[in-house]
């Protein structure tokens, strides 16, 4: 346990207006893993995620990726460092096409020929883009958009990649084939942290999981172990 | 800010045969300058904190005031100040009354503004066209049929509603912010049919002849009789005005608690959800449009009958951006800010005569500062029932 | 015959100035969904930095030896200026008040417009101010068609521009992350754009065809006045509807319509209620077609 961790988080505190969203939250990503955050609607998931990423501004409490505090810092300068996410809802550009929205995903980066590279390889992960590839990104089906959301992601090079609730109205095969696509991309190098309603999705496909409840982090352990735990079986897993 | 100032600068006095002089320019964006350096000055002093020396005794003189206003009702505080609107022309001399009936004429259109814009949301920039409306209504009818002020005032009321539906009713589906822009082409429409009616409304060279409105009197010299009066002094049209903004404010205090004012705020905040709470949106929309132009319509018929003369000259888009202007930095939705915002457009720039210059471009200035440090203007809407944000979650 | 082709060219002038004003509109309201009041004054003080510079050349005679170069170099500074002045009354009363409501941000809009237009006014004067006058005299004609060369000059310069807009906003990286910047600002961040900066940027490219179509208007009519950015600004807006608001290519073509419509109401019907042509289609465009001709190209349909 003596590696680096690729992200903390420290006692990180956000609010809109008078209500409180997180409460101090701290985690910690170290890097190559799955860690997954779970927790109900409003728990404060995606605000993590958004605090995380510079859209959401912090109350208190400090984040650092790689060793560098990154909190206050703009929005935009995260992907150039290899931080990315796909946010909940997957925000696709509705009237770029398929192509122009994976070109966007490399926005920063000028080296064209690796781009095109990159765009092979999104295509290879995800066939049906490619397909698809010169129709306007509104016009993809909810799990088409999914893919291309994450197809975004990926030609930023991420090396974290943060992910919100990537089954989100999704039939059950293309939640199972995504997860697939993102254990893949793990197996690839890239560190992924996955907030997700599917508790048991999720920790079936994490290593580490985190259960935020409110604002605040009530447990933390191996994912298995947290399957394994009547307390979750009973609050996220659907068991009485 | 000093950024804006520097890129204004180049703008400066220029004579036509290409010769440039500094002089006036100058002048100009020193006064500019040294504005924003005090309010900029002031307001880095409130965010650091500096400033609570200077409002710290206010607070403490403002704790026992708060006090002592709680203790007596609303009602003598309202006492006392219809009291002092009702004697102010026996102590006040012909200028003072001439100003008092311009605040009061403008907190008519101010309220009857306060309803579109305050109460409903929509920005209606045309505003001023439904008192152009009323005016040119009451001209006319004294002019050509002598029609007396009194059965003019429904009349031009009734013009004045129906001109905001015939506005109002292809404009209200659209988005709010189309709205604004509709609202002052409309505006800029009935000015230019103002303009060019020559038949009617003899053009840029406006209506004379206006009656004062008229008074009968008893008179029991040689039996009993009535006689008309012209009300031509000024404190008797100060009597008028203030009677029609009583009625105004009244008529907006009421609509503003009952069923309809809940629901334009409704349409306000969302109007999406109060469409589907079941709030006919479009209707509603539409009513606060003609509430609106009506209360503008009554001002633009005591306006005619006061100066006895109209053209078109008095009703273009500053006026209505002056009468926002009152809405928007006296606080939209609220009847005392309003007031105070027709008090304090109509007095300063009096007081000021030597500044009269640069009344809009502080009108401007100010309608932008207001918006970036206090949205809700000097008096803000109080707004009935308890809301989440208020309490700390 | 002869008098409905000199009013199609005459249109086609002004339609042009038009769409480049509308162009500003659309753009701004495209990415941050706010009607840019202050628009109009931009494109005044285009024509009053035009007025400016060019009677500056003209006292240095320059105006004699390189005329086109003078009116160049008037251009290119003024769009200049104007692309400045716009990126700091954005930063100055719209981007604190961007997260607000609507309402607040358009009445800082409308206060920034009577701010700016009054400011000309103390520092410019009440009066018009006469363009230096034998500039491109003289033109082409046709029997009893003229066609100035002036008006030549102007169709060329805003095609020009329009081209190279077109280029800008559909070939290039920045184009590309301005579009997206109006789809999705969040989602833009997180691929890394900065949208402060795109909105700027947007804010100078509209203010800088509005100071163009300004030094145009300037030399058509051949004066300014501080009062000249109000009118134009709305038929401009109407322009920008009838297209399809966030509409590029509807913003042209409806500029162009509205300048046709104008040069042939005050022709063939009544030359006192010109500028309510304008207005009158704007109206019914609202009432029959809200998104315009072209469809628009927003998201946030809401109040």
């Amino acid at each position: 346990m003596a590696v680096e961790p690729i992200l903390e988080l420290r006692d990180v505190h956000t609010s809109y207006g008078a209500i409180k969203a997180l409460k101090g939250v701290s985690l910690t990503v170290r890097p190559g893993e799955i860690v997954t955050i779970i927790g109900a609607n409003g728990a404060g998931k995606s605000t993590t995620l958004m605090a995380i990423c510079g859209i959401i501004g912090l109350q208190q409490g400090e984040i650092y990726y790689n060793g560098e505090p990154i909190h206050g810092q703009d929005a935009d300068l995260l992907p150039p460092k290899g931080l990315c996410q796909v946010p909940e809802g997957r925000r696709i550009f509705p009237r770029l096409t398929v192509e122009e929205n994976l070109e966007m995903g490399a926005f920063f980066r000028r080296d064209t020929k690796a781009i095109q590279q990159d765009m092979a390889h999104v295509f290879d992960l995800f066939p049906v883009l490619e397909d698809r590839r010169t129709q306007k990104g509104g016009t993809l089906s909810g799990g088409e958009q999914q893919m291309l959301a994450i197809g975004r992601a990926l030609m930023s090079r991420p090396k974290l990649l943060l992910l919100d609730e990537p089954s989100l109205g999704l039939a059950p095969m293309i939640v199972q084939k995504i997860f697939e696509i993102i254990a893949t991309i793990n197996q690839d190098g890239t560190t992924i942290l996955l907030v997700e309603q599917n508790a048991n999705i999720a920790l079936q496909s994490a290593q580490r999981g985190y259960v935020l409840e409110t604002g605040r982090i009530t447990m933390e352990d191996d994912a298995r172990k947290l399957l394994d735990n009547p307390r979750i079986r009973e609050a996220y897993l659907g068991e009485v | 800010m000093l950024w804006l100032l520097g890129l204004l600068w180049p703008l400066m006095g220029i004579h036509a045969d290409g010769t440039l002089s500094f002089g006036k320019a100058f002048t100009v964006w020193l006064y500019v300058l040294a504005g924003t350096i005090v309010i900029v000055a002031l307001v880095i002093l409130h965010k650091q904190g500096l400033l609570t020396w200077a409002g710290a005794p206010l607070k403490m003189l403002r704790a026992p005031a708060a006090a002592t206003t709680a203790r007596i009702p609303t009602w003598i505080w309202i006492a006392i100040a219809a009291a002092a609107a009702f004697v102010f022309p026996q102590f006040a001399d012909r200028y003072g009354q001439d100003v008092a009936i311009n605040v009061l004429v403008y907190v008519c259109l101010g309220l009857g503004l306060n309803i579109v814009v305050g109460l409903a949301g929509m920005l209606d920039l045309g505003y001023i066209a439904f008192y152009g409306v009323g005016a040119y209504t009451y001209a006319l009818l004294s002019v050509y049929y002598q029609l007396s002020f009194w059965l003019s005032l429904p009349v031009a009321a009734c013009t004045a509603c129906i001109a905001g539906c015939i506005i109002g009713y292809p404009t209200l589906r659209m988005r709010g912010d189309y709205l604004a822009i509709v609202t002052l082409g409309f505006g800029e429409i009935v000015r230019i049919i103002l303009n060019n009616w020559m038949q009617l409304t003899n053009g840029p060279n406006g209506v004379l002849g206006i009656k004062a409105p008229g008074l009968y009197l008893p008179d029991w010299s040689g039996g009993f009789s009535f006689e008309h009066l012209y009300l031509k002094k000024l404190h008797y049209l100060y009597y008028v005005i203030l009677l029609l903004a009583i009625f105004t404010i009244l008529a907006v205090r009421r609509l503003n608690i009952s069923r309809i004012g809940r629901a334009w705020e409704a349409i306000r905040e969302d109007e999406t959800a109060a469409e589907l709470m079941g709030v006919n949106t479009y209707l509603l929309k539409l009513l606060a449009y003609a509430m609106g132009a009506i209360f503008a319509g009554l001002a633009g018929a005591f306006f005619a009958a006061r100066m006895r003369f109209v053209s078109p000259e008095s009703f273009t888009f500053l006026e209505s951006a002056t009468v926002l202007a009152m809405v928007v930095l006296g606080g939209m939705g609220s009847i005392p800010g309003i007031i105070l915002g027709a008090l304090a457009l109509i007095v300063l720039p009096e007081m000021f005569r030597e500044f009269e210059l640069y009344r809009m471009l502080c009108l401007g200035g100010a309608m932008v500062l207001m918006m970036l440090f206090r949205p809700g203007g000097f008096i803000t809407a109080k707004r009935l029932g308890r809301r989440s944000e208020d309490k700390e979650g | 015959m002869e008098f409905f082709l000199q009013q199609l060219i005459n249109g086609f002038t002004l339609g042009g100035i038009y769409a480049l004003i509308a162009l500003g509109y659309t753009m701004v309201y495209g990415i941050i969904q706010l009607i840019n009041f202050a628009h109009g004054e931009f494109f005044a003080a285009g024509g009053y930095m035009g007025v400016i510079l060019l009677s500056f050349f003209a006292s240095k005679g320059y105006m004699q030896t390189h005329p086109w170069l003078c009116l160049g170099g008037a251009l290119l500074l003024a769009m200049l200026f104007c692309a400045f002045l716009a990126m700091a009354v954005e930063k100055v009363a719209y981007k604190p008040l961007r997260h607000s409501t609507r309402l607040a941000a358009l009445v800082s809009a409308l206060g920034m417009s009577i701010f700016l237009s009054n400011g000309l006014m103390l520092t410019q004067g009440v009066y018009d101010k006469p363009y230096p006058s034998g500039f491109a005299q003289g033109g082409f004609e046709f029997g009893l068609i003229t066609v100035s060369y002036l008006q030549i000059t102007i169709v060329l310069v805003t095609i020009g521009l329009l081209i190279f807009l077109n280029i800008l906003v559909f070939k290039t990286r920045i184009g590309k992350a301005m579009r997206s910047t109006a789809q999705d600002k969040v989602m833009s961040a997180l691929v890394g754009i900065n949208s402060n900066k795109i909105i700027s940027l947007t804010f100078a490219i509209g203010a800088g065809l509005a100071a163009a179509a300004g030094i145009m208007v300037g030399l058509y009519y051949g004066s300014v006045n501080y009062t000249m950015g109000f009118v134009p600004g709305i038929k401009a807006f109407a322009a920008a509807v009838l297209g399809g608001i966030g509409n590029i290519t509807g913003a042209m073509l409806g500029g162009l319509i509205i300048g046709m419509v104008e040069i042939f109401g005050a022709g063939y019907i009544s030359g006192q209620y010109k500028d309510v042509f304008a207005f009158v289609i704007l109206i019914s465009v609202l009432y029959f077609r809200p998104t315009g001709i072209m469809g628009e190209n927003v998201d946030d349909t809401r109040v």
